[in-house]
């Protein structure tokens, strides 16, 4: 197999709040011998609150991001599930609407680019499944996780609309899910199922409605819990965010304690191919990895 | 002809009583199902030939008329529509049919609507207009002027996203994705002249756009692909607009999305909350952030990273904003 190679375009968390995500993917890439190549010109996608403000601001710089890909004639991977609904939206309205893209282009001109609709976009976690294979990564387990109860938790953004979605998710099911699941079956653990696994986390409501986020997260943590789960794992720095640091907020709105360790799609699939703690950056969760 | 194909499926089908049962139950029911089937024809075969007892809304059958929503296995669905094929595709060979509020339940399968209504009533789902008595001419809305409607229009008020949207569950006060696509219905209209009155509606904290948690389950969900959220992001955006948004964290919260990128491309995460919170509000977070800032979760102002050819995207911000806060 030809050496698989992608354009990365980090977000801005793995760069700031969850330096771990952008440890552990490039720690995972390595091991893999897939290529990645940073897009350190991307700017922020606007996290879906930019287009409430300025929708065709948001359209630029989310289609400017994309150029950076085309650049390199390569396929787009997010490691973020709402960069990944942000561009792969952008790129769906421009690439299926002619006048848009010219509008667009017009402002992209500006500054030397265009933006053409080569480059796919895509989530690493459906990279990692589509185009290397799970047969092939579980060829490569070191550590089998054999021993843990793991709940997956998808997030909404790589599965929702899956009108959208499914151009680059291999045909998930928004309501029966099954990518982590593999993943974590792939990687020798045990894939523990509940209701909330496909449901909203609260993130992006965090600050103007702060119970609801709250009450979002605590049913996420306690579904897991209450069906065993040893830890979860996320594609979604954000959810991760929510899921790893709000649990007191959570445990309060919600009347009990809720507190599980939660990993990145990446740390985990990094312990199953022996990379180390520090490799994986698991020092920096606030909820602590106590089982490594 | 195609031969009819058939196969076995189970049925777990909620029952309730408001006014004799304490709690609800499910029957549960095996029955040949074949491919042409929808969940509306097990419906009334489960009464008509086992259980006459049960009850349920129904009335077009032709996906129109919006009562017949339910719930299959958490997902709405109307029942006239839904093919038990595809159901069985998705959710395996047992089918769980339960109300599309098990909490808003009168009996079995049919709820109380009263909440989706009035959240209806809350955006003046009509035409606002001073007209004529007696007109000469009537009132020509050109295709282009049509066209900002978008789906808006195909709502059939079956509720099916009012009872899938996660923060409504939680907050009673928030108007949901079925109201605000209607509120954009109408306020996107030419003839229509509450469109300001309506936005103040929909811009009100807890109860309007803001609250939105973006989960998407609206999309996903509408059997008329309405697709609620992108009215409600319209909605977001004629706030803007017309001018009458008000300065409070959910607001800045938007616009401070474009302060840090035009700053340092990426976004400055805790910039954004204490411009969206202001200097007083943000303490509320300080608990937290000090337990990033001992795991290393925090980059100090100093070390904020910026994007590669940041001055592009200054250039951008400037020549392509079209909103002013």
């Amino acid at each position: 197999m030809e050496k698989l190679k992608y354009a990365l375009y980090t977000g801005c968390t793995a760069r700031e709040s969850t330096p771990e995500l952008l440890k552990s993917t490039m720690a995972i890439a390595d091991k893999l011998g897939i290529e990645l190549v940073l897009l350190d010109e991307a700017s922020c996608c606007g996290a879906s609150h930019l287009q409430d403000y300025d929708d065709f601001l948001s359209l630029v710089l989310n289609a400017r991001n994309i150029c950076y890909a085309e650049k390199l004639g390569l396929t787009m991977v997010t490691i973020c599930n709402t960069c990944q609904l942000n561009t792969a939206m952008t790129k769906h309205r421009l690439d299926t609407n002619p006048e848009l893209k010219a509008k667009v282009n017009a402002k992209l001109a500006e500054v030397g680019l265009e933006y053409k609709g080569t480059s796919e976009v895509t989530h690493f976690l459906y990279a990692l499944i589509q185009d290397y294979g799970l047969e092939k990564l579980a060829a490569r387990v070191q550590v089998p996780l054999s021993q843990f109860n793991i709940a997956p938790f998808y997030g909404c953004h790589n599965i929702r609309p899956s009108e959208l979605q499914n151009l680059s998710n291999g045909g998930e099911n928004p309501y029966t899910p099954t990518s982590l699941d593999d993943l974590i079956i792939a990687c020798g653990g045990v894939n523990v199922d509940y209701e909330e696994k496909n449901k909203c986390c609260g993130f992006h409501a965090e600050l103007q409605s702060p119970r609801t986020a709250a009450i979002l997260t605590g049913n996420a943590i306690a579904g897991a819990m209450d069906a065993n789960a040893d830890w979860m794992v996320t594609p979604c720095p954000l959810c991760h965010l929510k899921l790893d640091v709000q649990n007191h907020g959570a445990s309060k709105a919600l009347g009990r304690d809720v507190h599980l360790p939660v990993l990145h799609m990446p740390q985990m699939v990094g312990l199953a191919l022996g990379c180390t703690p520090t490799e994986l950056g698991l020092n920096h969760h606030v909820t602590k990895v106590d089982f490594v | 002809m195609d031969t009819i194909k058939s196969q076995q499926v189970t049925f777990k089908v909620f029952r309730f009583n408001e006014e004799t049962d304490y709690l609800p139950y499910y029957n549960t029911y095996t029955l040949d199902v074949t491919h042409e089937e929808v969940v509306l024809d097990i419906l009334n075969r489960i009464k008509w030939d086992h259980d006459g007892s049960l009850s349920y809304r129904r009335s077009c059958r032709h996906g129109i008329c919006g009562v017949c929503s339910i719930k299959a296995n958490g997902k709405g669905i109307l029942a006239c529509k839904t093919r038990l094929f595809d159901l069985v595709e998705t959710f395996g060979n047992e089918i769980i049919l339960e109300p599309l509020s098990t909490k808003r339940a009168i009996k079995d399968l049919i709820i109380d609507k009263k909440d989706f209504w009035d959240k209806h009533a809350q955006v003046k789902p009509y035409l606002v207009s001073e007209i004529e008595e007696h007109p000469a001419l009537e009132h020509l809305v050109s295709p282009h002027d049509a066209e900002k409607l978008l789906e808006a229009d195909y709502c059939i008020q079956c509720g099916a996203c009012h009872y899938s949207c996660p923060a409504l569950a939680i907050n009673e006060e928030f108007i949901g994705p079925a109201a605000f696509a209607a509120a954009y219905r109408f306020s996107a209209d030419v003839r229509d002249d509450a469109s300001i009155e309506r936005l103040h509606v929909v811009n009100e904290e807890a109860q309007g756009v803001w609250d939105c948690v973006k989960c998407m389950e609206c999309a996903e969900v509408c059997p008329k692909e309405v697709n609620p959220i992108e009215k409600i992001t319209k909605l977001h955006n004629m706030v803007f607009e017309a001018g009458i948004a008000k300065n409070n964290v959910a607001t800045r919260h938007a616009v401070g999305f474009a302060h840090s990128i035009q700053k340092h491309g990426l976004l400055d995460e805790g910039e954004l909350v204490r411009y969206s919170e202001g200097n007083f509000g943000v303490m509320k977070h300080i608990p937290e952030a000090i337990a990033m800032f001992k795991n290393g979760k925090i980059v100090m102002p100093w070390n904020m990273p910026k994007s590669k050819n940041l001055d592009e995207i200054k250039k951008l911000i400037k020549s392509s904003s079209t909103v002013k806060f």
